[in-house]
């Protein structure tokens, strides 16, 4: 395993933002951490990078201790915060240049490593640009582009497509999963549920805990319940009613109703409660999905 | 049915560049509209010429009949405005926030008091309302951001990515309220980058290089372009659409 973490803890005053987390990433994986605001996905994301000290725990990156002998750790791990931390007066190549330096790249190397940045991240065209002036999208890709300068074995990122565009996101997924290719071990948080389930393995963390771990499909397999669509438009009068239906709960899902119900809740019962709040009955069973697991975990 | 934001051909020049090109749009009352877009397409300049804060080049419009030329301090009264970087002040509770866009829309003290305590019990916000803004988690800071959006009873409100970086059971609870705001008449005019919030718009736009490419209905779009889902039917609206 190339991160390896054991009970990690990290409190600020009373508050303890990471609970005892344990934590494996293996070369060549992309590992995604969801959860609610607050959860502790970036105080544990700084603690590996060595950017706090936690008080509590071990953990270890390509064999390092990331206490004790993080400067071993430094060319190994790449790190992208959550919040936007380049220099926006500064053009694409002259950011990049800075994290070369920072880096002890030298100039030949930097020629080399730049266009291959260039290749995957489409930034090429926009070297001359003001940080500041790249849309949501391209920033985020030249953040990410800073964090590969070094060419890190062990990628960090906080939150990389908030903000960003389905397109952009896509993008910025398929160059994940080229980097996946080259063996690079990836951590990555999202509030997107649909690049959670993009992950070879995924954790949903509470609390500072971890509620689930596994592939997507294992975690969706945590869901205990039943999904039913009604393909209509959730008009006020329509989810008045679907509301009193007992034994399920409705839910407005775009432009149909769903209905969630406990495990043994069959699709005849929910048939005959639609009939009896003088609804339409051609429901049907849905496979619950990675949101639906993380609404149910979260809410219990 | 009257448009409560009706506009045509608006354009919007920044020097050489053309951020918002002849854009054609109306919105009906009590409609949730999604108007969707590439990061940089031209959404937030489209948002702040409907809000007033932003003159166009060319072009004419109304937002709640008002003109968006010549009337702007006047729609910049009657509507609502909320976004991603809603400007609350970190270093003040929520409801000193509130109290203070109260006075800026001059809402007489009592009439304030009792709409911010109708807004904490609609929005249920009583277990954060009195904490610093800076201290609470994002979920109920867009709350109490949209409290403030809504404490002179505008009949539309803009959204600007209003749930950026907000988890899926905030977003569903946020959702929740928008259809109750809605459901009473109040129009929801919404930039989001979660398509399944955009499937909860009755209709919704695209737009690209500053251009609607295209307009209707979620479930219409996914079909007419024969995609699985609307986060599909995007990105095969942006990548196939050819500029002629």
């Amino acid at each position: 395993m190339i991160v390896e973490v054991r009970g990690l803890s990290k409190s600020y005053g009373p508050i303890k933002a990471v609970d005892s987390m344990d934590l494996d990433l293996d070369a060549g994986e992309i590992l995604a951490i969801a959860g609610p605001d607050g959860a502790g996905k970036t105080s544990l994301f700084r603690s590996l990078a060595g950017l706090v000290e936690f008080e509590d725990g071990e953990a270890k990156i390509a064999g390092y201790d990331v206490s004790s002998t993080f400067d071993r750790i430094k060319p190994t791990l790449g790190y992208m915060p959550q919040s936007f931390s380049l220099y926006p007066d500064l053009s694409v190549e002259e950011n990049l240049r800075f994290y070369a330096s920072l880096f002890g790249l030298k100039k030949s190397e930097f020629a080399v490593k730049k266009d291959r940045l260039y290749e995957f991240s489409g930034l090429g065209r926009f070297a001359g640009r003001r940080a500041g002036k790249l849309s949501g999208g391209m920033k985020q890709k030249l953040a990410l582009s800073c964090a590969l300068v070094h060419d890190p074995k062990v990628l960090i990122l906080d939150e990389p497509t908030t903000g960003v565009d389905p397109l952009s996101r896509r993008q910025f997924w398929e160059i994940l999963f080229s980097l996946k290719k080259s063996g690079s071990a990836i951590l990555v948080s999202t509030p997107y549920m649909d690049e959670v389930g993009l992950a070879d393995r995924a954790v949903l963390v509470h609390q500072g805990k971890k509620l689930a771990e596994g592939t997507p499909a294992e975690v969706i397999g945590r869901f205990h319940g039943t999904v039913f669509r009604l393909r209509r438009t959730p008009t006020a009068d329509l989810m008045t009613r679907a509301l009193e239906i007992e034994g399920v709960s409705a839910r407005r899902f775009g432009s149909s109703i769903h209905f969630y119900g406990p495990p043994e809740y069959s699709i005849d019962r929910l048939r005959d409660g639609l009939a009896g709040a003088g609804l339409p009955t051609d429901v049907e069973s849905l496979q619950p999905e990675l949101e639906d697991v993380f609404v149910q975990m979260m809410e219990e | 049915m009257g448009h409560v934001v009706s506009i045509d051909n608006l354009t919007k020049d920044f020097g050489k560049f053309r951020a918002v090109d002849h854009v054609t749009l109306d919105i009906e009352q009590g409609e949730i509209f999604g108007f969707l877009g590439a990061n940089g397409a031209g959404k937030t300049t489209t948002i702040r010429m409907l809000c007033g804060l932003l003159l166009p080049t060319s072009g004419t419009g109304t937002v709640n009949g008002f003109d968006i030329r010549k009337e702007n301090e006047a729609i910049k009264r009657s509507i609502g405005y909320m976004s991603q970087k809603f400007s609350l002040y970190t270093d003040m509770t929520g409801r000193e926030n509130l109290v203070f866009y109260g006075s800026v829309y001059r809402l007489g003290r009592s009439a304030l008091k009792d709409r911010i305590a109708e807004l904490e019990a609609h929005l249920k916000l009583s277990r954060f309302i009195d904490r610093l803004t800076g201290s609470i988690p994002v979920g109920w800071r867009q709350r109490i951001a949209l409290a403030a959006a809504l404490l002179h009873r505008p009949r539309i409100l803009f959204l600007d990515e209003p749930t950026a970086g907000v988890d899926p059971v905030f977003r569903r609870r946020f959702w929740d309220i928008l259809y109750g705001l809605a459901d009473e008449g109040t129009t929801l005019f919404v930039t989001t980058h979660y398509m399944d919030e955009a499937e909860y718009c009755r209709r919704i736009s695209v737009m690209h290089d500053g251009r609607i490419i295209e307009i209707g209905e979620p479930q219409a779009l996914i079909r007419k372009y024969n995609q699985t889902d609307l986060q599909e039917t995007f990105i095969h609206l942006i990548t196939h659409f050819d500029r002629t």
